[in-house]
This record gives structure tokens, C-alpha cells and sequence, in this order.
């Protein structure tokens, strides 16, 4: 007999609205305090005390709008925060401070999370959704210079975009971006040509999330139906189905490998969260604590495996911290 | 020089036994006469005489008498060492005479003999003597065997005989080239007759084998060849003509091959005609696919014999779309038939199409009617693959009939013989075509593809154990299994809820879980679905699909039989009495009849006792589908059940005790049976069992059987087979086998529920008639199921009788 699944380590509880977004920033060495960032519905975006389970400070800068993305450049002090006012802020979040230094106006309306992805030092690239209905922007930071917007083919119908995935292969390689849309499929974008190098229909629904490991050139992705679809990029950048996996019930909002890629966790519609073995997606356990969707799953970036952790933030405004598989 | 062959044979004299000097005479003036053919009536005559008595004669001759008999005529040698042979007498000439024939055989002297035969086609006073030695040619085995009384030698076998005569009658033909292209008239029609009687022997295969692969080669591109070849065929009597077009059918590698052997032969010969377009298509069924091919292939290859091919489909879709064929004839034969009206369809042409598309049309439609009408789903299918080809022929462009059937091997193989049309030539060898070069050139190509299979497995295992480094091993799932589908509304907990949402709530989700829960709901609360039951066995009956609910109709039927067995005589008297009343659909009939088997199994199984539940799933013999419904499931319960049955009285009491309980079925047998058994022969309006609702009948006589199988000891088993066997015997004619093979499931069950010494008291003049039906079912039934069943049933009866009188009272 198996062993019953695991209670979560803990649960952080006083974010006074759903949650849609989570961020650890957890990989200082020994004086620094490892924190969570967690948006929420009503715009506050609280940060995490992770040593003592309580909120260090509390941001409001986004007009009391949802908050659907977050994600830190170099360490806890600079954080980058997506809110549903159309706007990406940035924060100087250094020695107390609490300031928005600055912000881009992206005029999308949809649910699109931003990507963020480490070019050099100094040097960041995001794609966000741009204002055109099916339209992605690719941005320099921190100098807000576009670098290339990306335009399906006339009459693709492809839809918004739903998810982005900003990647680059071994060092020196050119950045691609994966963007998966609304008609349910997924789509390989050179950035430096800003043509389509693949396109692969996956989905019947939209695709809600996607992750990519770059090291394997594989990924996975979830919709609004009962379907994990993993696919792979092969040498001729083409994207092929590999599998796909039956969930019991429909709906998958966030979908994260863990850095090590050693497994996978999706946040269920069905209020579960689902860890997955990521090298032949074997089922490995189904966490019931939450008794409402949970919208965003996030692995911690702890330099010690075995203080890694697992946040899941879900509409029953709890964010629930696991521990799990931290021997492996 | 014809006068010293004379004197010496006068010198030899006509005594019994010539001595070594006179047949050393003989000999030498045999050999300065020259040539054996120039010899004088009169010389002939003294030399058969001298010949006969040298091989009869009392005691062995002394000199080389053998050489005689291979340097003189060979007709006369041949007439002498038969002879012989007819009229055995004790003596030397036992082991001799055959060593002298199968000297005669091996030097080519047979050849010779049908070669000088062939030539005096036209002498008068010919055709007796052809008569006996063409007699005597083919039977030589048989006259060997007789003479030697049965310890022939092995050259003399017929297996090695008739190959031997093939290559005499080749080398006979290579004669006959030769004197045609020398400008010389020759006539084939002896080797005709050996030809005609060797088949009509029976050893088409022996000699065929010889002949046909060599004469494929001949003929590839000798027009001469071709016509000797065409010429013999034709020549064949009439009354041999049926084996030897069989065997060339048979035996030919491809309808090209076919059609450069036979010629015209369709055309000309009439005899030959009924054998291709009627007999081998229309009476016989036992053809390959390939002898089909070849047969109307051979049909299409010409002009004047593609007429006969249009025919022959007509006559095959007449066959085809007649009901009392698909009733009556056995599936085999439907599926040759269906064959052949496939490959017919692959070749004939658009203007040929376009010629008979109204007949098509008409045959198409009326039988795919009474195909569907058919209660077997094999026949069913056949109908519709053959359907669908036509009207994919008949419609090029407009809209085609598409059927939903499983597409199985079978389905595939049908389908295929429809696409192939041009592949003439290319049709690989039959097997038991021994042609020595693909034999030989087989083994080689068998052997690479052995190794490249065991190549391909060796890789297999690498690919595995490479994959299994790359596992997920290394991580322990934890217990999953409760992760279920989450539910939007809760489960009704009591049984009135679920009445309420099931009649009258527009809450489809709701609807859905009152449909899951109602079973345990049901099973949980007897006492509470006593109070409702029959109301409860209503609103089943008649619910309908309301959501695309996944396993609705196993639910559906679970919750049906746990209301049955919870109140099971108020419910089983509704169900019956629904059963043959007016306004239900036919799958609501078959519902009910599902339900009462099913609920009956539960009720006589010892483990249903108590508060278990689920006890079909207990029983781990016998499994019910009852979704797919097909007519497989229940004949395969029941044969199961009389499989192991049998077993068990053949090994006496070797059974695995059971646990034991009270019966619950025992007081309620009647309640479910005799109500079923009463009505059926009385037509409603919109529900005629004995008409052409034959398919519920034939599925009521299953659930009777079941039902009688499951009354084994109970009180009432005596009555209820008494009733059973008066309704088989009322439908024992009846002309759907399905419904036949469940009336023989009802007599097997009756054999092994209803105790034997009751049946013999009770039921001894039914139980013989039944016996000579039964009887006469083994012998003559078209359908092979219904046979298997007869037989089984006799065994049973049998057995009853051994047991009788093992144990007397």
C-alpha cells in the first residue's frame, strides 16, 4: 500500500483575496531571509517571511487590480509584478524600500502572464502580450527598447496568447520564445527573425500553461481539458507530440518543472495540486488541500535540495507550502 | 526382314515356356527388323503372343528375357506385363513382373507407349484397345497393388506414379511440337483421355503438379504451345472435363497463367462452363481466395469471356440479395459468396458498370435489407462490407452507403479484394504448387528475414534498458487513489430523492448523480426500496439518455437489477408483464429480458446471500457484458456453462466446494419464468415475436435457457422444463439459427437443471422427440454453431443415460 499523500509543510494564510501569482526568491546565502512573493486578486502583493510565516510588507501598486505575474532580476530586491491594469512595474524593493521605479504599459487586456528571461548581466528580455488581440512584445530591460513584436500569419486564427515561455539553449544560443494561444496550439517564435519555426495543434481548448526544459528540449502543456500534452523540439526545430497524459478532471491554470527537472507539478481547476515524475510523467501524488482552484504552483529556488519547496496559491486565498521529494 | 522376325518367333513356337535360345532369336531379329513401328499385323500379333507367354508362363525363362520386353513394342509389352499382373498366380513372377515395368517406366518406354498411341489415333478397330491401355496407364498403381496384394514397390505408389506419367506426358508433348512445327497433323486427344481420367481419378495434384508449372513456361510466348495446350484441354470427354478445369483452377499460379492454359475453354465447352459459373462459384464453398481470384480473373482477361463474368456477378448478387439464401445457407458460404462478388466488382469496367448499375442497385438494396435483418452480426457485417463496395462502385461521384462495423481482419481482408484489380501475374504461387525453383529459392529469403527479425528483437531490449536509466523509478508515488473526478452537486442520500430528480428535475448534474448513487442507494435501504420498488422499476424502464453520462447504460441496468432482487416478485411480475405490452422499443424488451437474467444469477448465486454485494463480480467463470449486448455473450455463457458442466460429469464430484447458502432463487423461479414463457405466441401490434421481432425471440429463448440453467434444484425445475420443452418443440423449425441455437441452450439446460430421474418420469416422450430433432439437427442444420450444439446436447442425454444405469434405483 502507498503511503497517503503529505499534508503541507504549512499554509500562509491572510492574503485577504485569491492568490494568482507566487515567486520565491530564496537562493541568498545564510543572513539572507528567504521569502515568497504572492499577488493577489485585490491588487496587494505580499511578501513572504519564510523563517517566521509572516507578511514582511505588503505592495499595493496596481490600483487594486488583480495581480497575475511575478518574478524578481537578481535577488529580492528588484521584482517585477504584472497586474490586470495593463501595466508591469517595477520594484526597488532594497533596504525597505517599497517604490515602483518604474512600469511599461503593455494595453493588454487578457490573462497572459509576462516571461522573463536572463540574457546577460544587466540584460533581461520579456515577452508580454501586446495590445493587438493576437500579438506578443518582446522587450529589452531594464531599457523598455522593443526588440521584436511578433505577428502570427494572417488568417492563422490562432487567437491570444495564453502562456509564454522565453528560453535559450546552452549558453550563446539565440533566445526563442514558446508561446502557446487560445485555438490550443503551441508556437516555436524565432526572436531574431520574429518568424514562426513550428507550430503544434496539442490542444482542443486553450493552452493555460506551458513549461519547457531546455537541456532536454522538451515540454509540457495543460488546457482547459482533461490533457497534459508533453511534446518535444527536435533537431530540425521542429515540435512534435511525445504523449499525453489523462487527468480525472479538466483544467490545469500553472504548470512548473522544477529547476532540477526532476518533477513537475500542475495546479488543477479541481482544486489539487498534481506532481509528476518529469523524465516519463509517471504520476507520483495528488495534493487535496485546497477547496478552490488553485491558480499558480512555484518551486523554490533554495540552494539546498532538501529545503526546496513547493507554493501553491489558490482562490480559497490560502498559499500552501509542500515539502515533497526534497531526497531525491 | 519382317520373315526372320517371323521365323524366329515360329522357332520360338507356341509353347508355355521358350527357352533362352529362342528369346536370344527373337531378340536379335527384333533388332535387324529396325524399326518396331513397320512391324506387319501378323508379326505384331506372334510377338504379343510370344510375349504373353514368356511373362505367363510357369517358370522363370532363362537369358535375358527383361531386355525383350523394353526392345519390343512398347504397347505390346506393356499389354503382356499387365496381363500378368491381372491374372496372379503363385510363382516367379511376383517380384519380376513389376521390376520389369518399372524398368519399362524409368527407360521412357512409357512415353513411347502413349507417343505410338497418339499416332494410331485414326487405325480402325483403335479405339477398344485405346480404351484398355488408357485403362491400364492410369490404373497401374492400382493393378500393381492388387497383383502384389498391397506390397507394391515405391515407384509404384501414386505419389510417385503419377508425377512419372506427367513427365511421360510432357516429353509426349514435346513430340508433338516438335511434328507440328515440322508441318506433320498430330492429334492430342489420347493424352486428353489419360489426362481426364488421372483427375477424375482423384491425383489432379500428382500429375498437375508435374505438367502445370512446365506448361506456364511453354506457353509464355510459343504460340504453338499455347494452342497444343488449348487443344488439350478441349479434347478432355465431358465427363472428365469437371476435375481437370478443377485442377488447372487450382493448381495455376495466376489468372494470366489460367488464361494462357485453358484458352476459350468457358466459351466452347459447356461442360467447362457450368464447372467456372456455376459449380465452383454457386455450389461449392470450399475455395481459397486465391482459386477465386485466379477462377474470375481468368473470366475478365478476355472479351468473349468477360460477358460470362457480368453473368456470373448477376447470378452471385441474385444469390446474394435472396432472403431465403441469407437465412438458410451456412456463414461460410455467404462469406465465399461475398468473396467472389468483390473480385468480381474489382474488375469489371465503367461501362460495364454503367450497363447493369440498375440491377446493382436493386440487388444492392434488397440484399443489404435482408442481411440487416439477420440476427448473426457476422452476416450482418458481410452485408454491409459487400453493400458499401457496391455502391462505391455503382456511385462514383454521387454520395456512397457507409456503414459503422468493426473493422477486424476479416473486414480488412474483404476490403482489400475490392482494391486489388490489377495485380493479374502477380498473384503468388498456391502452396502445394511444387514448383522446385521457388522452393528453392525460398529458404535463403526466409532465413534473412528470420535474422532480420531476431535483429530487430535484439534491439528491442537495449532500447528498454536504456529507457529504464531514464526513469522515474527512483521516486515513490504516494496512494492516488483518491483522486476521483470531482462532483459539482452532491449525492442524493435517500431513495425518494433520486425518484424525484429522475422524474422531474431539470438539474441535469443532479439528474447525473441520482443516476450513479440510485444503485448502492437501493442495495444500502432495502426496506426503503421495498416501499417504491415497482415505481422505481417504472421510471428505469423508461429512462431515457438525458447527458452523454459515460457507462449510462450500465448503470442504469445495475440499478434495475438491484431493485429486482430487492422486492423480486412484485418487480419480476411488473417487469414480465411489460415485457408483452404494447409501446416499447425493442432495446427496452431486451432490457428487461437482461435484467431478469442478470437479477436471477445474483439471486441462485450462494455468495449473493446476505448482505454481500456485487456478487456477478464474484463469479469469476463467467463474465456478463451486458452493454455490448451481442449475441456472442449469451451463447458463450451458456456454453460455458454446459462446457463445464459436461467436465464435470465425465470426472464425477471434482468440483471446488462452494460456499453454501439457501437458494433465494429457489421461490422465485416461477415467478420470473413462466410469465416470460406464456405470451410469446401472441402477436401485438407493434411487437410480433414469431415474426420479425425474430431477434427479441431469439434472445427471450436465451434468457429462458439461462433462467432454467439458474433453477437448478428448486422446486419448480420439473414444471418449468416440462413448459421449456414444449415451447422449444413449438419453434424447433424456426428459421433464424440464433433463435434455433438458444432453443438448443434451453434443451442442454433443461438436461442438466431438471433432476434425471423426473425427467424420465415426468417427460419421456418429449425428451425422445426431442432426441430425434436433436438428431436430426447434427445431420442436416446449415449453421455450424447449432451442429456443435445438437452434438453437445446428445453427449449430455448420453451421459444422463450412463448415469441411469451406473446408479440403479
Amino acid at each position: 500500500m502507498a503511503q497517503p499523500p503529505p499534508d503541507p509543510h504549512f499554509v500562509l494564510r491572510g492574503t485577504g483575496a485569491a492568490v494568482h501569482a507566487l515567486h520565491f526568491s530564496c537562493g541568498g546565502g545564510e543572513p539572507d531571509i528567504p521569502v515568497l512573493f504572492s499577488g493577489s486578486e485585490n491588487g496587494f502583493i505580499h511578501v513572504w517571511n519564510l523563517k517566521t510565516h509572516r507578511v514582511d510588507a505588503a505592495l499595493d501598486g496596481h490600483g487594486r487590480k488583480s495581480v497575475c505575474g511575478l518574478k524578481t532580476m537578481d535577488g529580492k530586491e528588484r521584482l517585477l509584478s504584472q497586474g490586470r491594469d495593463q501595466r508591469i512595474c517595477l520594484w526597488d524593493l532594497a533596504e525597505g524600500r517599497t517604490s515602483v521605479t518604474d512600469s511599461v504599459f503593455t494595453e493588454n487586456v487578457g490573462f497572459c502572464r509576462c516571461s522573463l528571461l536572463k540574457v546577460a548581466e544587466g540584460r533581461w528580455l520579456m515577452a508580454t502580450a501586446a495590445k493587438a488581440l493576437e500579438e506578443v512584445q518582446v522587450l529589452e530591460l531594464p531599457s523598455k527598447t522593443s526588440v521584436c513584436t511578433l505577428k502570427p500569419e494572417v488568417g492563422a486564427k490562432l487567437g491570444m496568447p495564453m502562456c509564454l515561455k522565453l528560453w535559450q539553449g546552452s549558453c550563446g544560443s539565440q533566445p526563442s520564445l514558446l508561446a502557446g494561444y487560445e485555438d490550443g496550439s503551441v508556437l516555436l517564435w524565432n526572436l531574431s527573425t520574429g518568424k514562426v519555426l513550428s507550430q503544434l495543434i496539442c490542444h482542443q481548448e486553450p493552452v493555460m500553461s506551458l513549461d519547457f526544459d531546455s537541456e532536454k528540449a522538451k515540454g509540457i502543456s495543460g488546457s482547459s481539458e482533461k490533457v497534459l500534452s508533453i511534446w518535444s523540439l527536435n533537431e530540425q526545430q521542429n515540435l512534435q507530440v511525445q504523449k499525453t497524459h489523462r487527468l480525472v478532471n479538466a483544467g490545469i491554470s500553472d504548470i512548473t518543472i522544477r529547476p532540477d527537472k526532476k518533477i513537475l507539478a500542475t495546479a488543477g481547476w479541481d482544486h489539487r495540486i498534481r506532481i509528476f515524475g518529469w523524465k516519463k510523467l509517471k504520476p507520483l501524488a495528488v495534493l487535496d488541500y485546497h477547496t478552490a482552484t488553485v491558480h499558480s504552483v512555484s518551486f523554490s529556488d533554495h540552494k539546498s535540495p532538501s529545503d526546496r519547496l513547493l507554493a501553491a496559491g489558490a482562490k480559497d486565498h490560502r498559499i500552501s507550502i509542500w515539502l515533497i521529494y526534497t531526497q531525491t | 526382314m519382317a520373315a526372320a522376325l517371323e521365323s524366329a518367333l515360329q522357332a520360338a513356337g507356341a509353347g508355355p515356356c521358350p527357352g533362352a535360345e529362342a528369346v536370344g532369336a527373337v531378340r536379335a531379329a527384333l533388332a535387324a527388323a529396325g524399326d518396331p513401328a513397320a512391324l506387319g499385323e501378323r508379326e505384331r500379333a506372334r510377338l504379343g503372343a510370344f510375349l504373353r507367354n514368356l511373362a505367363a508362363g510357369p517358370e522363370e525363362p532363362a537369358g535375358p528375357w527383361r531386355s525383350l520386353f523394353l526392345e519390343s513394342p512398347p504397347d505390346l509389352a506393356f499389354c503382356a506385363l499387365t496381363d500378368s499382373l491381372a491374372a496372379p498366380r503363385p510363382g516367379w513372377r511376383l517380384p519380376a513382373v513389376p521390376e520389369v515395368l518399372e524398368q519399362f517406366l524409368r527407360q521412357g518406354r512409357l512415353a513411347a507407349l502413349i507417343c505410338e498411341l497418339c499416332q494410331q489415333h485414326s487405325r480402325p478397330g483403335s479405339v477398344e484397345r485405346h480404351d484398355a491401355l488408357l485403362g491400364r496407364i492410369v490404373c497401374l498403381p492400382d493393378l500393381v497393388g492388387n497383383g502384389l496384394q498391397g506390397r507394391s514397390p515405391a515407384a509404384f505408389f501414386p505419389q510417385r506414379y503419377f508425377p512419372v506419367l506427367g513427365g511421360a506426358v510432357l516429353q509426349v508433348l514435346h513430340n508433338v511440337s516438335a511434328s507440328l512445327r515440322g508441318g506433320l497433323d498430330c492429334s492430342v486427344s489420347f493424352i486428353s483421355h489419360i489426362l481426364g481420367k488421372v483427375c477424375v481419378h482423384g491425383r489432379q495434384k500428382e500429375i498437375l503438379s508435374v505438367l502445370v508449372p512446365h506448361l506456364t513456361d511453354l506457353t509464355k510466348s510459343d504460340c504453338i504451345w499455347q494452342r497444343i495446350c488449348w487443344r488439350l484441354v478441349e479434347c478432355v470427354p465431358d465427363r472428365w472435363m469437371e476435375a481437370v478445369v478443377l485442377g488447372f483452377v487450382q493448381r495455376a499460379p495466376g489468372a494470366d497463367v489460367l488464361s494462357r492454359l485453358l484458352g476459350n475453354l468457358v466459351v466452347k465447352n459447356k461442360k467447362a462452363q457450368f464447372v467456372v459459373t456455376q459449380k465452383m462459384l454457386l455450389l461449392q464453398y470450399g475455395y481459397t481466395t486465391a482459386v477465386l481470384q485466379n477462377l474470375l480473373g481468368y473470366l475478365a482477361l478476355d472479351g468473349l469471356r468477360r460477358a460470362l463474368l457480368i453473368k456470373v456477378l448477376q447470378e452471385l448478387l441474385e444469390t446474394w440479395s435472396s432472403s431465403s439464401a441469407v437465412k438458410h445457407s451456412p456463414l461460410e458460404q455467404q462469406q465465399y459468396i461475398s468473396k467472389a462478388i468483390l473480385i468480381c466488382l474489382s474488375h469489371l469496367k465503367e461501362p460495364e458498370i454503367e450497363s447493369c448499375r440498375q440491377e446493382l442497385l436493386t440487388s444492392m438494396m434488397e440484399g443489404v435489407k435482408c442481411h440487416l435483418d439477420s440476427s448473426l452480426p457476422q452476416i450482418r457485417r458481410l452485408g454491409m462490407i459487400v453493400a458499401e463496395s457496391i455502391s462505391s462502385k455503382i456511385n462514383t461521384d454521387g454520395p456512397v452507403l457507409t456503414f459503422q462495423y468493426e473493422e477486424d481482419d476479416e473486414a480488412r481482408e474483404l476490403k482489400s479484394l475490392l482494391v486489388q484489380a490489377a495485380p493479374l501475374g502477380v498473384l503468388p504461387g498456391l502452396p502445394d504448387n511444387e514448383n522446385e525453383n521457388a522452393d528453392a529459392a525460398l529458404p535463403p529469403v526466409l532465413e534473412s528475414n528470420r535474422k532480420s527479425t531476431t535483429a530487430t528483437t535484439h534491439v528491442m531490449p537495449d532500447e528498454e534498458s536504456d529507457a529504464e536509466l531514464d526513469s522515474d523509478d527512483d521516486l515513490i508515488p504516494y496512494d492516488m487513489s483518491e483522486d476521483k473526478e470531482l462532483k459539482k452537486t452532491k449525492a442524493p442520500v435517500y431513495i425518494r430523492d433520486c425518484i424525484e430528480v429522475l422524474t422531474g428535475s431539470e438539474d441535469l448534474d443532479k439528474w447525473e448523480e441520482a443516476v450513479k448513487a440510485l444503485e448502492s442507494l437501493v442495495r444500502k435501504n432495502p426496506v426503503a426500496a421495498r416501499e417504491v420498488s415497482v415505481e422505481l422499476a417504472k421510471i428505469l424502464l423508461h429512462l431515457e439518455e438525458k447527458t452523454c453520462l459515460e457507462g449510462f447504460a450500465e448503470l442504469r441496468q445495475k440499478a434495475q437489477v438491484a431493485v429486482l432482487t430487492t422486492d423480486p416478485i412484485p418487480v419480476a411480475q411488473y417487469l414480465t408483464s411489460q415485457f408483452y405490452s404494447l409501446n416499447y422499443s425493442l432495446r427496452q424488451r431486451m432490457d428487461i429480458l437482461d435484467v431478469l437474467v442478470l437479477a436471477a444469477r445474483e439471486l441462485s448465486c450462494p455468495k449473493g446471500h446476505g448482505k454481500t454485494k456485487h456478487s456477478g463480480a464474484q463469479n469469476p467463470c463467467i463474465q456478463f457484458l451486458p452493454e455490448s449486448g451481442s449475441s456472442k455473450d449469451w451463447r458463450r455463457i451458456v456454453d460455458e456453462r454446459i462446457k463445464s458442466k459436461t467436465r464435470r460429469f465425465a470426472k464425477g464430484q471434482s468440483q471446488v466446494e462452494q460456499p453454501s447458502g439457501p437458494n433465494e432463487f429457489n421461490s422465485l423461479a416461477g415467478h420470473f419464468f413462466f410469465p416470460l414463457i406464456q405470451n410469446f405466441d401472441r402477436p401485438l401490434s407493434t411487437f410480433d415475436l414469431l415474426g420479425e421481432d425474430h431477434f427479441v425471440l431469439g434472445r427471450l429463448v436465451h434468457t429462458l435457457a439461462v433462467l432454467m440453467y439458474l433453477a437448478v434444484n428448486t422446486m419448480a425445475v420439473t414444471a418449468m422444463g416440462k413448459a421449456l420443452l414444449e415451447f422449444v418443440w413449438a419453434l424447433r423449425f424456426h428459421t433464424d439459427s440464433y433463435v434455433r441455437q438458444g432453443l438448443l441452450s434451453c434443451v442442454s439446460s433443461i438436461l442438466l437443471s431438471v433432476p434425471a430421474e423426473r425427467l424420465l418420469q415426468d417427460v419421456t416422450e418429449e425428451l425422445l422427440e426431442t432426441r430425434s430433432w436433436l438428431e436430426d439437427v447434427v445431420e442436416k442444420d446449415p449453421d455450424g454453431d447449432c451442429r456443435r450444439l445438437a452434438l453437445q446436447n446428445l453427449l449430455l442425454m448420453e451421459n444422463l443415460k450412463k448415469k441411469l444405469e451406473t446408479a440403479p434405483s
